[in-house]
């Protein structure tokens, strides 16, 4: 049921994965291979107009047949699997004065979009919904719900009032295809009566279903993005909520604050800010809510990335008046140089499968391009090929490369900014965003099946998530200008 | 330390050295004096006329820097040089002119008058050293005559224009060893944030590098990169972006 890792079951879907994809696909070719290939492709523009004008209408055709979100690439998180029906009426309520209204409305629509986000659903519209709202396990019909309209083939429901200042929530996920033993899932819930724990709950209550029905990986409702924004007048480190809510701002430098990365334990974020000596990997303790020492190199120092044993801190340093990759252990201590070439060197970020590996950007070659390496520096492949390629985000189960590319860059070349998603064994990629403004600094959510980044599709850059697959976008911020996203670790 | 207060010593001795030599010029001129003064005068022969000669080592210098006088005259009862008053009739002295100066010496005896010049040329307007010159007027001066250095899109090579230009500013800083100075490195709007600061880290490098190649000490030098942080210009236009991609130099004070 639900989760088969790496096979979509859609077979028109694949093909419209096929259309769109074949002529994009660079599958392993050598960077020679895609020079020659380009080649051939400047002296058959003219044949491939109309070939990409046949492909468009075959991509129509199909999308239309298909009607369904767009599953380019296999992420291996149960993502474009058939997706579980799941009927979600609005939880009961036990009291019904205007404070337990307000804190049920925030709670009924926070765990609606939890689940809705989650990807790995298809949400029963509520208009199908038999009129009898179950609050408790001796009010659930199933045949009311697994037969049509409704069909679904799970109902999350519950009740939801206040006692004595506390928001007390009752929950079940029950199976209506079993009516022998249909419940899946029972939770209690009780918290002061707030509207942060009325969504708190919520999440809480979602992340059980997600974990339940999503192929045993945790869901990602309760976990936090770190981000930069100048909404208090200068770049600072800020906080929020998955799903852009209880937005907080952390540090207060004064002067520019970047490259937020909270530690896998979820203790401490690293950044990068100007200080008397220049460019410095700055602490901020979220257990202390200040900033904590942490040592300070020569150069310009930035772009720090958490091995996801929380071991290690790779970052880019200027110190010997030639930027490189270094690492240096997460208590401070000597670093050690990683790289060691001619041009910028910047943006690593750690396999987190196996912290055995870096990826990075580096600008040898002139235009950006990313590579890979061991941990230790030996090893290095270049991944991308062509165009301007930075920002690379490595997925949690390690087989994903997420980055920001301008794949055909040049004077004259159409093209914004985009983000990708790369297989980094066989090389192959998926365009996520199509051209809507400069898409930059993806990150991947713990679970792998979401992306945090920022778009200036709107005019000013704002904070974006989507799954993995480039559908379900939500804007997160809209206060000023919101910039280089970071998912925490769980 | 023990080293150190060796060469303390040394100094010392040194000094006393030069004292006590300092001491018996003086006390041997005074002695010549005497005996010019206390010459017999019987039979006054008719004394040739004085000869005179004067030169300045060296005959450039930079403000507040020394310059040795050396004279020398024969036969000469009364000699002065304009600048310095009486004098002996052969010696030298450190002299400090804040400008351009012509010494002139005149040796005078029954005889006749002889005259020398020796032209010392000071090469820089500005008084000995910094103290009395506030940070504002250096950090002017820095700012007026420091020309920042241009790059192209994506590229952090200094093009043979700018090497130029870091000429002029090495010359301009050589000058004025006391000042110390920021290289910010700055990037125009396009691309990506992180990457822009690791080029601008790269571009405020490379004019460093120059620089010292020029002789300037790394001491007086600091980087750091902006990326796209700090724009000089905000419109999105090449000639804007073109303002952007620089290495801009910054009097630290």
């Amino acid at each position: 049921m639900g989760f088969s890792p790496g096979i979509s079951r859609c077979p028109a879907l694949k093909r419209v994965i096929k259309a769109e994809l074949s002529p994009r696909i660079n599958a392993g070719a050598s960077t020679k291979e895609a020079h020659a290939k380009q080649g051939r492709n400047f002296g058959e523009l003219g044949s491939m107009k109309r070939y990409r004008a046949i492909l468009l209408v075959l991509f129509v055709l199909f999308a239309i047949a298909a009607m369904s979100a767009q599953d380019w690439i296999r992420t291996g998180t149960g993502l474009g699997v058939e997706k579980v029906r799941l009927a979600v009426p609005d939880f009961k309520l036990v009291t019904t004065d205007t404070g337990t209204q307000n804190l049920s409305a925030i709670f009924n629509v926070t765990l609606w979009n939890d689940l809705q986000t989650a990807g790995i659903f298809d949400m029963v519209s509520k208009s199908f919904y038999p009129l009898a709202v179950p609050g408790a396990p001796q009010e659930v019909h199933l045949n009311d719900w697994s037969s049509p309209p409704p069909n679904a083939s799970m109902l999350a429901f519950g009740n939801l009032g206040i006692q004595g200042g506390s928001l007390n929530v009752q929950g079940w996920l029950y199976d209506t295809k079993n009516p022998q033993s249909p419940q899946v899932l029972g939770k209690q819930y009780r918290e002061p009566a707030t509207d942060a724990n009325a969504r708190l709950i919520a999440h809480r209550f979602a992340d059980e279903i997600i974990l339940r029905l999503g192929g045993g990986i945790a869901g990602v409702a309760e976990t936090k993005l770190y981000f930069v924004s100048n909404r208090s007048g200068s770049k600072e480190i800020w906080q929020m909520d998955y799903d852009g809510a209880g937005q907080k701002q952390l540090t207060h430098q004064g002067s520019i604050a970047l490259s937020p990365h909270v530690s896998p334990d979820g203790t401490r974020v690293a950044y990068s800010g100007v200080t008397k000596e220049g460019w410095q990997i700055l602490m901020y303790s979220l257990e202390l809510g200040r900033p904590v020492s942490f040592q300070h190199f020569g150069g310009d120092n930035y772009s720090p990335a958490w091995s996801s044993d929380g071991q290690t801190i790779a970052f880019s340093s200027s110190r010997t008046g030639n930027t490189e990759i270094y690492s240096v252990s997460s208590t401070g201590g000597s670093a050690r140089r990683l790289t060691e070439s001619k041009g910028p060197d910047v943006s690593p970020t750690w396999n987190p499968k196996t912290n055995a590996q870096i990826a990075w950007v580096a600008g040898r070659t002139g235009l950006p391009q990313i590579y890979t390496m061991a941990s230790d520096g030996t090893n290095v492949v270049r991944v991308t090929d062509q165009g301007y390629a930075v920002s690379p985000s490595w997925s949690p189960n390690g087989q994903f490369l997420a980055f920001a590319w301008i794949r055909h860059y040049g004077p004259g070349a159409p093209g914004a900014s985009d983000i990708y998603v790369m297989d980094v064994a066989s090389k192959q990629w998926a365009q996520l965003t199509h051209e809507e403004g400069r898409n930059d600094f993806p990150s991947w959510s713990p679970d792998g099946r979401h992306i945090v980044f920022q778009s200036s599709r709107t005019g000013r850059v704002q904070i974006y998530s989507m799954l993995a697959d480039g559908s379900e976008v939500r804007q997160l911020t809209t206060a000023g200008e919101n910039t280089q996203p970071n998912w925490s670790f769980k | 330390m023990k080293v150190k207060e060796e060469n303390l010593k040394l100094t010392r001795n040194q000094w006393i050295r030069i004292i006590v030599a300092l001491a018996v010029v003086l006390a041997v001129g005074a002695c010549g004096k005497k005996k010019v003064a206390s010459a017999p005068p019987p039979p006054p022969p008719p004394a040739p006329a004085p000869t005179a000669s004067l030169t300045a080592n060296p005959n450039t210098i930079q403000a507040g820097q020394a310059s040795t006088l050396t004279w020398r005259t024969d036969y000469a009862t009364d000699v002065t040089i304009d600048q310095l008053g009486k004098v002996d009739p052969s010696g030298s002295r450190a002299v400090t002119p804040a400008e351009s100066t012509t010494y002139h010496l005149v040796a005078k005896n029954d005889s006749g008058t002889q005259e020398a010049t020796a032209r010392i040329t000071v090469v820089s307007s500005p008084p000995p050293p910094p103290p009395q010159t506030s940070s504002g007027t250096d950090e002017q001066l820095f700012s007026e005559n420091m020309k920042d250095v241009f790059y192209d899109y994506d590229s952090y090579d200094i093009s043979a224009q700018y090497q130029q230009v870091l000429q002029a500013d090495a010359r301009f800083l050589q000058q004025h060893p006391n000042m110390k100075f920021t290289i910010e490195g700055h990037c125009d709007e396009r691309g990506s944030t992180e990457y822009n600061l690791a080029l601008g880290d790269n571009r405020a490098n490379a004019a460093k590098q120059i620089l010292a190649q020029l002789g300037i000490s790394s001491d007086r030098m600091r980087t750091i990169s902006y990326g796209k942080e700090k724009p000089f210009c905000t419109e999105s236009n090449e000639s804007c972006w073109q303002q952007n991609r620089r290495a801009h130099f910054v009097y630290q004070k």
